[in-house]
């Protein structure tokens, strides 16, 4: 057995679950900060198997989720505007905006739309396309914003000037403190993301145990990472002193990626950021410096996010911020599903609507 | 070919589209039935038939393990087959986009007339246009197939019965994996190749040799978790699936872990899923183990009765390593690689 097959070991896991039947004195409520984190508990089959006493809720952790209806409608804006190539992960393809329009209507329409593996290959399109304007949709947290970082400051050693990049990128710990001051918010634990933790690492989280006394664990996307973080968190509430711990280790080091945190800032100031469904959160988002704003989108495209209407009965807001579970949303496999999705959370890989309507045995 | 570059005066009808006949498709497929050049072929079949149609418009045109010429031979042989009938005679049409390399269009040909008789099929009619620059992505294909069937009764997809075994003859998304990694030059996955194969040797092998095959489907498009649910639906059972069983190579995972994929709904092109009754699993999983696409072959799963099983009739659960179980839905649209 490979050391990642360890982490997916049945045998480890059924006494894993055992501990955890025993140990649980009281019902804990945790929020998997991450979207693949929600996909990761159902995709193993583990969510019926933990104890009833163990809710858990979805985060603001999903990158496309929390995409803001302004920002989806500046893409759909983008797309088809002559001499504009979009590059785009795929998660994007299908969040709907204004209107249900989305990406694959537009591209069905005639927009030149691209679907990218890497921010570097938008920049490959930009040079095999030098009468065209490339823009990249960056979209992500600190996972991600690293690499988009990174390619802008290749395209401006390298002198391409129709490379442009959205930056619509939102920082994660932030938005753990919106909903940690929320009265509302009844979140015994945090299950902290794995991804995003490679380059934050720990420090930008303590925070949440320091202040706010709750629990965070760090961890991976395996069945045993996720059962040995709720017992640590199970444990933090029996001794009542909460901390930061990383489980993830073979992953995350403690201080995160140094050299992807200078790049990210090299190209990027931190600024207050909307997120869909939670609303306008200070220093949360990453704007260009004056010195790469040659590849700003916004400014070179001309483009000012607008207002758009809320999508009426969408509470893909209360599901983001563990208010609402998603089959407790009334559009929930009705008005909204995976082939006629309402908001975000049903069409992203990651969202945990999309993962309820898909995962769940219904009988 | 004497000419270098297809022009639209090769489907013209005229002097040079007889040079592209002549020169290439009668010298490449030729048999006695396409070589009597009539405006139809005479065949010479028993009924009742099997008969199918499909259109490959595949980027890359050439990837690890095959073309769009193989895949044209062997997914109408393939779909024939399944029906438990052996498949005889193809048609095959070709749409050319103009400046198209004739070596190019050669070397696919060749690779169709190889998958041809290793299939043991004849192409006895087809016809070619050439459209204007720009009008096609170079080539696409269409063959439609006719086959003999074996059995009295075809198999159906709506003839799996609780108590049934389900069967695949190999690893789980091969080929779609491949053409995503070929057409984006993603280097991780350097080690995978198309499974594209003939499969209609080891349906008759099952037919023949063990009997009572109930379900043959092949899990193209939508990969297994799709077909699987299509079974389920026509037959109205609940099928259970053991996640661990459902063999999908190393390479393939990795290469799904890392771009968000699963590949349960990956394409295949050479495995077929067999549903047969459970005290003839055995014989049949050695009978496909001893032949040549059939050697990974494994049981992944079980027919239940809807009435005493996790789900309703119509849907596929699976039974994850841990022992919970969890919907394996149809995929919604297409498999999109994810931001994080």
């Amino acid at each position: 057995m490979n050391v990642s097959d360890s982490f997916k070991d049945p045998e480890l896991c059924k006494k894993l679950l055992e501990q955890l039947h025993n140990e649980l004195d009281a019902p804990l409520r945790f929020m998997e900060v991450c979207g693949t984190h929600t996909v990761a508990i159902f995709q193993s089959g583990l969510r019926p198997l933990l104890p009833k006493e163990i809710v858990h809720l979805s985060g603001p952790g999903c990158p496309v989720c929390v995409t803001h209806e302004s920002e989806v409608a500046a893409f759909l804006d983008l797309a088809g505007k002559d001499g504009v190539i979009l590059a785009t992960f795929g998660d994007l393809m299908r969040v709907p905006g204004p209107k249900g329009r989305n990406l694959k209507l537009a591209q069905a329409e005639g927009a030149r739309i691209e679907i990218v593996y890497s921010p570097l290959d938008a920049l490959k399109l930009a040079q095999n396309n030098p009468n065209d304007t490339v823009v990249f949709l960056g979209v992500g947290f600190e996972t991600t914003a690293p690499t988009i970082a990174a390619s802008i400051m290749m395209a401006k050693q390298q002198n391409i000037k129709n490379f442009k990049v959205l930056s619509f990128h939102k920082m994660v710990p932030p938005a753990l403190k919106v909903l940690l001051e929320d009265p509302e918010c009844a979140v015994d634990a945090f299950l902290l993301p794995g991804h995003v933790s490679t380059i934050l690492g720990m420090e930008p989280y303590h925070f949440v145990a320091e202040t706010y006394n709750t629990p965070g664990v760090i961890t991976g996307f395996d069945p045993v990472d996720i059962l040995q973080s709720l017992l640590i968190m199970v444990e933090q509430r029996k001794t009542g002193k909460a901390s930061i711990v990383n489980q993830y280790k073979r992953a995350v080091s403690d201080s995160g990626n140094a050299k992807a945190r200078e790049i990210m800032f090299s190209v990027f100031d931190v600024a207050e950021a909307q997120w869909r469904g939670v609303g306008t959160i200070p220093d949360s988002g990453l704007i260009f410096k004056d010195e790469y704003e040659e590849f700003d989108a916004l400014k070179a495209l001309n483009i000012t996010l607008r207002d758009v209407p809320q999508t009426p009965g969408c509470k893909c807001g209360e599901v983001l911020k563990g208010k609402m579970q998603p089959n407790e949303c009334p559009l929930f496999a009705k008005a909204c599903t995976p082939a006629k999705p309402v908001g975000p959370c049903m069409v992203s890989t990651e969202g945990s609507c999309a993962a309820y309507f898909k995962y769940q045995v219904t009988a | 070919m004497s000419e270098s570059t297809l022009l639209l005066d090769h489907g013209s009808g005229g002097m040079a589209s007889n040079r592209l006949i002549g020169d290439l498709f009668f010298k490449h497929f030729g048999n006695p039935i396409l070589n009597e050049m009539n405006d139809a072929a005479l065949l010479n079949i028993t009924g009742p038939i099997t008969m199918s149609t499909d259109s490959y418009t595949v980027d890359p045109i050439f990837f690890s393990g095959g073309s769009i010429g193989t895949l044209a031979v062997h997914g109408t042989v393939n779909d024939v087959a399944m029906l438990g009938a052996k498949p005889r005679y193809l048609s095959c049409g070709f749409i050319l986009e103009e400046g198209l390399d004739m070596s190019t269009l050669e070397k696919i040909v060749i690779e169709m007339a190889e998958a041809a008789k290793e299939a043991d099929v004849l192409i006895v009619t087809g016809d070619t246009k050439v459209v204007p620059r720009g009008c096609v992505d170079k080539i696409f294909i269409n063959t439609t197939g006719i086959g003999e069937l074996i059995l009295p009764e075809a198999t159906s997809g709506a003839h799996a019965k609780p108590g049934d075994a389900i069967l695949v003859s190999g690893t789980m998304g091969d080929h779609g994996l491949t053409v995503l990694s070929n057409r984006e030059g993603l280097n991780f996955a350097t080690d995978v190749k198309s499974d594209s194969a003939p499969l209609n040797h080891i349906v008759a092998a099952l037919i023949n040799e063990i009997g009572d095959i109930h379900v043959l489907r092949d899990p193209t498009r939508g990969g297994l978790a799709t077909t699987l649910n299509e079974i389920a639906g026509q037959s109205n059972v609940t099928m259970n699936i053991v996640e661990s069983q459902v063999p999908v190579r190393e390479s393939v995972r990795n290469g799904c872990s890392f771009l968000g994929l699963d590949p349960f709904y990956l394409a295949n092109e050479g495995k077929l899923i067999c549903i047969l009754p459970q005290e003839k699993a055995e014989a049949a999983l050695t009978l496909m183990r001893s032949l040549k696409y059939g050697e990974e072959a494994v049981q992944v799963g079980t027919v239940l009765d809807p009435e005493n099983a996790p789900g309703k009739p119509g849907q596929v659960v699976l039974e994850t390593p841990l022992g919970g179980h969890r919907l394996l839905n149809m995929l919604e649209g297409e498999q999109l690689p994810r931001i994080c």
